[in-house]
């Protein structure tokens, strides 16, 4: 065992949705709601924009969480964005855990344009469950 | 069997005479012990190379949409699924293809038939009346020939073909529904044995592709592993580019896979490929109650969605 590095900050790839997640996160800093800034936010269309191989990627490239977050059912800017999302993300999260990936790394919910709060308390609980998980090791690239 | 191959040929030169087809997909006899060949076969003399045997594994509809004109194809239970399959998603037409379909009791797994006896003084493995006997000079032993069936083959449930144009012979009795016990009973082991068996079977993988190639549903021109720009999956055979690779041909699969196991049967090193494969079979029977190649008018269950979607997977904030 090496020594333990004690200045190990996760990093948490958020892919948020133009019209929702990406908006309550702008709410978020406008209302000067703290959070930590372990999440490096990349902003898409829509949560039906995901492929899976963002995730993966994410994954390899040294990423220790992964979190999507798109507009609540019904509330799609699309209309039908986020059902078609969550039907794909259902299975690969299920693969993942399959594999024996932690669960925890990869991580998705809902947040509005107005749930600034909600924003918030998702990124501090993301964080502290992949901090307690400690580095990603098991898909990441050992040569790029 | 010979009995079917005599139907199988009979039919074939019946379809080719009248002009119904312009190719009968079938299998004839193969180069190596234990094996059967695909074959296409164009014109009415060359019918008598037809052979039905258990050997048969390779899952023809591959074939279907790369072929031109109207095609006669021998099919199994799996290989109808498979059709099923494409014509859904709309990469051959129906009126294009003739089906003769054969019931089939489960294919023989060559490769384990030939590693089964390692004794130096083997010198052959004969096929007797359901059973498969290795010879030498102090050996003799007899093995029921079930003990070889590929592993697919085994929670097979569409043993009679789902779809044809004329059965060979009569249909058999089908399995009950098939309840993913092997996906559950490795689910309840811990995550850090999962991952061992995983890495270790997918660590084989030498990245040739043939499990691609195989594949009935893996028509892409372009397939994901091949683009450069964007470079989705890495081209190395390191661990995590090979887990990659195999993780998301699961996801592209998931809700297409018939569940044949050509990918397997293709596999050079032997990779335990259908334990991703069968998960997502597993997961969309129970979170969309959808089985893949019985219908062509059910519509994937990727391609649509309900609006009370299971939502457990999702953090909860």
């Amino acid at each position: 065992m090496g020594k333990i590095d004690t200045n190990w900050e996760p990093r948490i790839i958020a892919f948020l949705c133009n019209w929702c997640s990406y908006a309550g996160a702008d709410l978020a800093g406008v209302g000067r709601m703290q959070y930590p800034a372990n999440v490096r936010v990349i902003r898409v269309p829509c949560s039906g924009r995901i492929s899976p191989f963002f995730i993966l990627s994410s994954l390899q490239n040294g990423a220790d969480g992964v979190l999507v977050s798109g507009c609540h059912p019904g509330d799609c800017h699309y209309l039908t964005g986020n059902y078609s999302a969550r039907r794909k993300f259902a299975l690969l999260k299920s693969q993942l855990e399959h594999i024996g990936i932690e669960k925890e790394r990869v991580q998705f919910t809902w947040v509005s344009a107005s749930e600034g709060g909600k924003f918030a308390e998702v990124i501090n609980r993301v964080t502290e469950t992949v901090r307690a998980l400690g580095p990603a090791k098991k898909l990441v690239k050992k040569c790029l | 069997m010979t009995d079917v191959s005599s139907k199988i040929r009979e039919e074939a030169r019946k379809l080719l005479k009248n002009g119904e087809v312009d190719v009968i997909i079938g299998f004839e006899k193969g180069s190596i012990p234990f094996s059967a060949t695909p074959c296409f076969v164009r014109n009415e003399a060359d019918t008598d190379k037809l052979i039905w045997n258990e050997y048969c594994g390779n899952n023809l509809a591959r074939y279907l949409s790369e072929v031109r004109g109207k095609a006669g194809i021998i099919a199994k239970g799996c290989d109808t699924r498979a059709i099923v399959e494409l014509i859904k998603e709309k990469q051959i037409q129906r009126e294009r293809i003739s089906i003769i379909g054969v019931p089939c009791e489960g294919m023989l797994d060559r490769k384990r038939i030939m590693m089964s006896c390692q004794r130096k003084d083997k010198t052959g493995i004969e096929d007797q009346d359901g059973q498969l006997l290795t010879r030498g000079d102090s050996l003799n032993t007899a093995v029921k020939k079930d003990e070889f069936l590929y592993p697919a083959c085994h929670v097979c449930t569409n043993r009679n073909p789902v779809m044809y144009d004329v059965l060979i012979g009569n249909t058999i009795e089908e399995r009950k529904t098939d309840d993913f016990a092997d996906v559950t009973e490795f689910d309840e082991k811990h995550s850090e044995e999962r991952w061992a068996y995983i890495t270790d079977e997918i660590g084989r993988c030498i990245r040739c592709y043939a499990c691609r190639n195989a594949c009935p549903l893996c028509y892409c021109k372009e397939c994901f592993v091949d683009s450069t720009q964007p470079q989705w999956v890495g081209k190395t055979t390191e661990q995590s580019d090979t887990l990659s690779f195999h993780i998301m041909r699961s996801i592209h699969l998931a809700g297409r896979c018939i569940e044949c196991g050509a990918c397997e049967r293709a596999c050079p090193v032997l990779v335990d490929i259908r334990i991703l494969n069968r998960k997502m079979s597993a997961d969309v029977k129970n979170l969309f109650g959808y089985k893949t190649g019985l219908d062509i008018d059910q519509p994937a269950p990727l391609s649509i969605f309900k609006p009370d979607d299971s939502e457990e997977f999702m953090l909860d904030v």
